[in-house]
């Protein structure tokens, strides 16, 4: 690009520009739209309290304030944070797993001076951070070691986590990680050989789960065999959804999320409550908005510049629709209870700021890229 | 040139090729991304279309409540109007201990704010061990103001207990009619069971309560009504957001009974401390005006279930309160079985009206002595005089001339030995002896001595009061015997359509009038000059009856009776049949006193009474204790 002499665009302009040189449109758009969607159910399935409604707003406002910063970040300052990040994030899991807080029955949280800290949501980037980093390093000369390596650097935290008991977080780091080797040329023969591997150890994986997690996973299978206790959400939810129709009960009219027969009906289990009063219609149009935004992050995955960033951007992509396919898959019974939020729908701060990040950093990519290529 | 530009520090392997295998991954996961929303997708349209209808249902079943609204039981009433059943509104504080962890614990801190009795806490528990706690059960009924203004302020503290408006039977005139009325209980299991084989399980949705002795069961489908519903919106808490729809109840039709509440308390009252029971009937209707079964117990006390210790005493009384007599009693007759006796001969033609018989004191017969109750003997005996005077010997012989066969033949008519179809349960049939039921109850033969005492009243002979009122009445009515019914009409309380309980004449006793008359006077010359003369002196009408004495243990060959020898318990029992007027009678009565000795001297008097206060209104004087002489008249 060859600078010219004398810009001819206003000042105005130029300073509008600037401030919005790093926000990818496209993406931005289908965030909006998905949080507006989120704002409205909200709104609904608190039995419209408008509180709620504005403190999911002053979470987006928050959100967005960081994808915006992150945006602003150039990738190889992020390709720089990433081993120092990844291991402060495994000595926090550390730290909680020693000194950890207990809430409801899960060590989780970390006291960190007058706050607490939930670093599992730290490794969901810093993971995906790492490994790209690591790739990146050796891509020259990636060797099975690496691999193996590789493998290690995700198991660590995920099994840190699986012992907070944490199964959903565990589930989405994991699933950060595994996209990441598979983006990064594994080869096809390891991948059917932990495939089969996997598969063989899930008797051990299985007595390795608690009671309660071995319970919701039983529960999947049979909803009714247990209405009141471990099934009450599924089935709740699977009426919400099923008594919807194809066009829905209406905005505000869904009974069971607003007879509060549906549980976590703003936070997990939202998406049944949208589904009831939407419909399989509104659950379509729900569905086009996903994959909208995830189609827009492998746009930017494919275009993206380096080993690193494509790695990166590939695994939030595919983290980000993890995310959403595992939320809706729970609440419409197709897989068990795991305490994922519906991202940008569901009401909550630390997931939708951990998301809009990842979304700030798919922007940084692919808004740098022209700097890169200069 | 590619648009794609590699960072140039790292650009040593063939970068083209890496992209493209990167982006074949990157591909492959992008078909992966849309077969899994497609499949998420098919899900939704499995839950939202395939099986919507069912899910539909589903939600509809969560969010309507159909609430029972319990109608308002039937009130019961005497002919005059007096209440003896009805309804009244109170507070109860309910427990449900599903939802209780600690019950002790919960009852103790309910005990702190409403008063509690032990008695209380072990009547709940008999209520919990009987619905297995699955029910809301009340701990306390009839709280004051007071109390639940109290336990309102302080109900966070108590999750489980609540306080309900509901409505109480009550049972005004206590044991007066505890036999004829009864009282209701909560549905057990077994009745919850004959609803639902019934198919009115439905309407008792709502209904804790049911019919469980005397009139309340017997009337108990127009008694109780027709439970309403309300269709209501709850929340998954169970709270009603808001009514749907709305079916009000209807409520039981009130009962309006023959009976004569003040009749009843001036018999209650004649009876004194005995025990016994009496039925008047109106011989022209079958109407019963009185039926009283003594000792009594307060229907009440059942009412929220009875507790323990009270349920204790009245089981284990000697006195067996809890039995109806006059259904469910069954005694020897005595004398009183003489006038039907006396028209059995006439009928058969086996005595002449005039013919005499002379009687010396006792029968023989097969080598055993059967006493008169007069040793020395009546002399000379026809039949008005054998009624009159009740001489035994003249029907020992006609016992043995008329023979068993043709005894139980002709008293089946009067409907000895079967129930007499009353409307209330618990009757029993008692004993007609015959050659059929010996073989039948013992395996033995009838042997022809048996049949001497059962000329008397005695041997096997055993029938409920109930029964002998039947008799007497038909015998009063000319041999037209009416169904004894106690409910007169059933009134619907919207429509005050009345369902009338019609006089059911059961038959017309084959016995020519003639025959009737020549008993009917003999009757009326027992009151005047005979045995009960005494008990009916001065009466401003005309009566007639027959007095009796009915043995309780057998009496040894050659021995003499003598009450005070005898163990109170083991003492004759008193026995009294009569109608008045004796030429159009409106009212005929059998009374049985337990215990009692001679029937004219305990039995007659209470026959005095209720004749002068149904017939002339007279109240009879508190201090009537006429059991102090006891002059040795046969009965």
């Amino acid at each position: 690009m060859k600078k010219t002499a004398i810009d001819p665009t206003p000042p105005i302009k130029r300073v509008t520009r600037f401030l919005t040189a790093h926000v990818e449109a496209k993406l931005l758009g289908a965030i909006l739209l998905l949080m507006a969607v989120g704002l409205l159910i909200i709104y609904s399935a608190s039995n419209q309290n408008l509180g709620r409604v504005l403190a999911q707003l002053l979470n987006m406002l928050v959100a967005l304030a960081v994808m915006y910063l992150f945006a602003n970040i150039p990738p190889h300052y992020l390709q720089r944070t990433a081993l120092p990040l990844y291991v402060i994030g495994v000595a926090l899991l550390i730290c909680v797993a020693l000194f950890g807080d207990v809430v409801n029955g899960a060590r989780r949280w970390l006291h960190v001076g007058v706050t607490r800290i939930q670093p599992s949501e730290l490794m969901k980037i810093a993971l995906p951070l790492m490994l790209a980093w690591y790739f990146d390093r050796y891509e020259a000369t990636l060797r099975l070691k690496n691999y193996l390596i590789a493998t290690a650097l995700l198991a660590l935290p995920v099994a840190l986590v699986v012992r907070q008991p944490d199964l959903g977080t565990a589930l989405l780091i994991f699933a950060a990680g595994c996209y990441v080797l598979f983006l990064a040329n594994l080869s096809w023969r390891i991948i059917a050989g932990l495939a089969i591997a996997g598969a063989a150890s899930l008797p051990f994986v299985w007595s390795l789960l608690h009671d309660y997690q071995r319970q919701r996973i039983l529960t999947l299978l049979d909803p009714t065999q247990d209405p009141l206790g471990a099934g009450y959400h599924t089935l709740q939810s699977m009426i919400a959804i099923g008594s919807g129709g194809v066009l829905g009960k209406g905005w505000l009219h869904g009974t069971q999320a607003h007879l509060e027969f549906l549980p976590e009906r703003t936070t997990d289990f939202i998406f049944a409550a949208y589904a009831e009063e939407f419909g399989l219609f509104g659950g379509l149009v729900l569905l086009l908005l996903f994959m909208l935004a995830i189609a827009r992050g492998m746009v930017i995955t494919a275009n993206a510049p380096t080993p690193f960033t494509r790695l990166l951007a590939g695994a939030i992509t595919l983290t980000f629709f993890t995310y959403a396919i595992v939320n809706m898959g729970m609440v419409s019974g197709l897989l068990p209870v795991v305490g994922v939020p519906l991202p940008l729908i569901s009401y909550g701060g630390t997931s939708l700021v951990t998301i809009c990040l990842g979304f700030g950093i798919l922007m940084s990519i692919q808004t740098h890229k022209k700097l890169v290529q200069s | 040139m590619s648009e794609l530009v590699i960072n140039p520090g790292t650009e040593l392997r063939n970068s083209r090729l890496e992209i493209y295998h990167f982006r074949t991954r990157l591909v492959l996961l992008s078909g992966f991304v849309l077969g899994v929303f497609f499949l998420l997708f098919v899900r939704l349209f499995y839950l939202q279309v395939w099986q919507h209808r069912h899910y539909h249902t589903l939600a509809e079943a969560n969010r309507i409540s159909v609430v029972p609204t319990a109608p308002s039981r039937g009130i019961i009433t005497d002919r005059n109007g007096a209440v003896l059943a009805h309804n009244y509104s109170a507070y109860t504080l309910d427990i449900e201990p599903s939802q209780v962890g600690d019950l002790d614990a919960l009852i103790d801190a309910l005990g702190t704010v409403v008063e509690i009795t032990p008695k209380d806490i072990r009547r709940f528990r008999k209520l919990l061990e009987e619905t297995k706690g699955v029910d809301s059960l009340p701990i306390r009924s009839r709280l004051s103001d007071e109390e639940v203004a109290r336990f309102l302020a302080n109900s966070y503290r108590f999750p489980g207990a609540a306080i309900n408006a509901r409505l109480f039977r009550q049972y005004p005139q206590g044991e007066l009619f505890s036999h004829v009325v009864g009282h209701i209980g909560r549905i057990d299991q077994d009745e919850l069971d004959q609803l639902q084989a019934d198919g009115s399980d439905a309407n008792y949705r709502g209904t804790d309560y049911i019919g469980k002795t005397g009139l309340e069961q017997s009337y108990e489908t127009y008694l109780h009504g027709t439970t309403g519903i309300a269709e209501v919106e709850v929340d998954a808490n169970g709270h009603a957001m808001r009514t749907l729809s709305h079916m009000s109840p209807v409520s039981g039709g009130n009962l309006v009974l023959k009976l004569d509440a003040r009749l009843q308390e001036v018999v209650y009252r004649a009876f004194g401390d005995n025990r016994g029971a009496l039925v008047a009937i109106e011989p022209a209707t079958g109407g019963v005006l009185a039926l009283v079964s003594k000792p009594g117990f307060d229907p009440n006390l059942f009412v929220d279930g009875i507790d323990p210790q009270n349920w204790q005493e009245l089981n284990d009384s000697p006195d067996h309160p809890m039995v109806n007599r006059a259904l469910a009693g069954t005694y020897p007759p005595g004398s009183t079985f003489k006038p039907y006796m006396a028209l059995a001969a006439l009928t058969y033609g086996k005595r002449r009206p005039e013919q005499a018989i002379f009687d010396p004191g006792y029968f023989r017969f097969g080598g055993y002595t059967f006493r008169d109750d007069k040793p020395e003997g009546h002399g000379w005996v026809d039949m008005y005089k054998s009624l009159v005077v009740s001489c035994d010997t003249y029907y020992y012989m006609l016992a043995n001339d008329l023979g068993i066969d043709n005894i139980s033949a002709f008293m089946r008519q009067f409907g000895f030995g079967k129930p007499t179809g009353i409307d209330i349960d618990g009757e029993v049939a008692g004993v007609l002896p015959s050659q059929e039921w010996k073989l039948r109850r013992f395996g033995q033969k009838w042997y022809p001595g048996e049949t001497i005492s059962v000329g008397i009243g005695q041997g096997y002979n055993a029938y409920t009061p109930l029964q002998l009122a039947q008799a007497i009445a038909t015998l009063a009515n000319n041999g037209v015997m009416f169904r004894p019914h106690l409910v007169d009409y059933v009134e619907d309380i919207v429509t005050h359509r009345r369902t009338v309980i019609e006089p059911q004449p059961l038959r017309t006793i084959d016995v020519k009038p003639e025959y009737l008359a020549i008993v009917r006077d003999a009757l009326v010359g027992v009151n005047k000059e005979g045995t009960s003369a005494a008990a009916f002196a001065g009466a401003g009408y005309v009566s007639a009856g027959k007095t009796g004495t009915a043995q309780v243990v057998a009496i040894k060959q050659g021995e003499k009776y003598v009450e005070n020898r005898v163990s109170e318990r083991h003492r004759d029992h008193a026995l009294y049949v009569g109608y008045a007027p004796a030429d159009n009678p409106r009212i005929a009565l059998a009374i049985v006193v337990e215990n009692a000795g001679f029937g004219a001297h305990a039995a007659a008097p209470i026959a005095r009474k209720v004749f002068d206060y149904y017939l002339l209104g007279k109240q009879p004087e508190e201090t009537g204790e006429e059991n102090s002489d006891r002059s040795h008249t046969a009965d």
